[in-house]
């Protein structure tokens, strides 16, 4: 069970390392950060209003797919795919 | 009959009769094809029939017009219903599909060696589907009388019945198939209307680009920057920094609908169909895909009809519109109640400003945004009839969700678990059907007798979901030795804590009059608003949890096995419990 468990710890890493990322365009430059960001311009969107309605959606869209490529990729690591 | 109607009965009865159509081709035969569509639905059809199960009359009917209002303060339900689903590929949905049952109360079960657990699970379950389901009920209710003028009771009574006879006959599978063609109603439905509508106002087709754009009237201002303008003018707050209730507010309320989403066991059940770990894991990105589409032209549409609603009334600064000269959809939206007006400084024209003393727009219902959004734009009537179907669509996909998830939760957990446990297959598939009919009853029941508005009763499902599944989940995954005592203490707790804290706000069973310390703004814990609550439950539930874990002792290692087992893609699943 050494090899799952290293499997296991490898997966907590990416879980959280796409955690961070989906705090930080959520609550982060979308609420927390929202003021200071809205200072800067997307055309006519202010950029913290931009992550608040369009950005945080579009990053938890490719947070998932990059999971999700990257766990498959763990799986074939640790020879651990499903028979 | 005019042409409108015409076109509204061929979208609602045409899309009914596909339903129905499919609904004859997916019976179900077994309790697997019943309760999880036999387990062989692809990643991309789990991922359109997810975006239905969850895109509810809330997220189509209501959702942009609270944005409409709220501003940037809307941001919540964009960020709370779609970063749930982040939650929900990492935290959950792998694993539990791993582990390979029927209903989230039985997982439940299985990792907390608990009858109690289950049970817990099952109220919790029903509470959160119940006040779910309402939304929906009251949302077929409005789309009926408003689109096909039929009374809003009978409305209800048609939208049972086509829930009933696809969900009774075909179960999980019949859900499933219908809820694929309801996505692609819904997408089409809110995307027709909206790029009509933004290549109106800015000439962008693209929706998401259009709210970016400058304004197509040839006066190089940007489309929000006007909205601002226009709405500060009034004296209402401006509309991209206008934040609800404050940042503290804002946060615990998108936390508590991310986790909520996630611990929504009627989108949890659609991740058991799929046949393998991988499969969830693609589902998962494939349904963010699809509701993306409906969630990020959202904004879009509410700040449109927002623009399109204030130059209705005011199309030149000053010059107001004779309320004798109002438009059709205005007359059409007054006979239904959700648009009221009264005239108050006898000039006959209509003032709409944030100042209640001259304000004559009494009520502008948040609901009638989306649904007269096209009346509004003087789009084509078969946009509109679109409309109508869509909005069915949407409630009729995720209200058969709901429903399944607690029919499931009383005949396979209640009954087959616990109660009759040697219920033959054929007999539980009798009974699941038997509790569906009874669900539907209910179902309708509260929504002829409905409280609050569609959305609001929605936030607290959410909330209900958050403070006792998730957690519970959660820590069932990644918390090797949480123990069956340890997490029951912490599930009542956090739910206790929620409805304690959103029925003293908002009356007990949202009965008015009941609330015994009244809805006080200035009474919310840090400003907190109850429907923002379930993140604090879940932080109570967290902490109870580990601190009786602490001074129980760990999961025997037979669990601890078996957690060790679903966190792995590869080999059997161990069953802990032979029942």
């Amino acid at each position: 069970m050494e090899g799952n468990a290293t499997y296991w710890t490898e997966n907590l890493r990416l879980i959280f390392i796409c955690l961070a990322v989906w705090f930080v365009v959520s609550f982060g430059f979308g609420l927390l950060l929202v003021e200071p960001l809205n200072e800067i311009r997307l055309g006519g969107y202010k950029l913290g209003f931009w992550f608040a309605q369009q950005g945080s959606i579009y990053t938890f869209v490719g947070l998932v797919f990059w999971y999700t490529k990257k766990m498959n990729d763990l799986d074939k690591k640790y020879n651990v795919e499903e028979s | 009959m005019d042409e409108l109607k015409i076109y509204t009965y061929i979208a609602v009865f045409g899309s009914f009769a596909i339903y129905f159509g499919i609904a004859w081709w997916a019976r179900a035969g077994s309790t697997s094809d019943f309760y999880v569509a036999g387990g062989g639905v692809t990643p991309m059809q789990n991922g359109m029939a997810i975006g239905a199960d969850w895109m509810s009359a809330a997220s189509f009917i209501s959702m942009a017009g609270m944005i409409s209002f709220l501003g940037y303060g809307g941001s919540v339900f964009l960020m709370g219903w779609t970063g749930g689903y982040v939650l929900l590929a990492m935290l959950l949905a792998p694993y539990m599909r791993k582990h390979g049952k029927f209903t989230v109360p039985e997982f439940i079960y299985d990792r907390y060696y608990s009858k109690t657990a289950r049970i817990v699970a099952v109220v919790c379950l029903i509470i959160a589907s119940l006040t779910y389901i309402i939304g929906q009920m009251k949302g077929v209710g409005v789309a009926f009388s408003r689109f096909l003028e039929v009374d809003y009771d009978l409305g209800l009574y048609i939208g049972m019945f086509v829930v009933w006879v696809y969900a009774v006959l075909g179960g999980m599978k019949g859900i499933t198939y219908t809820q694929i063609a309801q996505y692609c109603v819904l997408i089409f439905a809110y995307t027709i209307p909206a790029v009509f509508i933004s290549l109106q106002l800015t000439g962008n087709p693209i929706p998401q680009l259009g709210l970016g754009s400058t304004l197509a009237d040839g006066s190089g201002v940007y489309l929000l920057d006007k909205l601002d303008m226009v709405v500060t003018d009034l004296g209402f707050k401006e509309y991209t920094t206008d934040n609800m209730g404050g940042t503290v507010n804002m946060f615990a309320y998108t936390l508590s609908l991310m986790i909520g989403t996630a611990g929504l066991p009627h989108v949890i059940m659609r991740f058991f169909t799929v046949p393998s770990v991988k499969a969830a894991r693609q589902s998962a990105g494939y349904a963010l895909v699809f509701i993306a589409l409906l969630y990020t032209v959202a904004p879009a549409v509410g700040a449109m009809a927002r623009l399109n609603l204030m130059n209705t009334i005011e199309p030149v600064a000053g010059q107001n519109l004779e309320y004798a000269e109002r438009p059709q959809w205005f007359k059409d939206w007054e006979n239904t109640g959700l648009l009221q007006y009264e005239e108050k400084n006898g000039d006959g024209k209509i003032q709409y400003t944030a100042d209640k003393e001259t304000n004559e727009m009494i009520k502008v219902d948040r609901d009638i945004m989306v649904l007269a959004n096209p009346a509004i734009a003087n789009l084509p009537n078969w946009v509109i009839a679109l409309v109508a179907a869509g909005g069915l669509a949407a409630a009729l996909s995720t209200a058969a969700g709901l429903l399944l998830a607690i029919s499931s939760s009383i005949s396979h957990d209640l009954m087959k678990g616990i109660l009759t446990p040697d219920l033959t297959e054929k007999n539980e598939l009798m009974a699941g059907r038997i509790v569906m009919t009874i669900s539907v009853l209910v179902a309708g029941w509260l929504g002829l007798n409905p409280p609050g508005f569609a959305a609001g009763t929605v936030a607290l499902a959410f909330g209900l979901a958050a403070s006792s599944i998730f957690p519970a989940l959660m820590m069932g995954i990644f918390a090797k030795k949480m123990s069956g005592k340890a997490a029951v203490a912490g599930m009542i707790s956090g739910i206790g804590v929620t409805m304690l804290y959103v029925f003293q706000h908002k009356g007990i069973m949202f009965i008015p009059g009941t609330s015994f310390l009244g809805d006080m703004g200035p009474n919310w814990f840090f400003g907190i608003s109850p429907n923002a609550f379930g993140s604090v439950g879940a932080v109570v539930n967290f902490a109870v949890a580990f601190t009786v874990l602490k001074f129980t002792g760990p999961a025997p290692a037979h669990i601890q096995q078996l957690v060790e087992n679903f966190r792995t893609p590869h080999g059997g699943v161990s069953a802990a419990h032979d029942h």
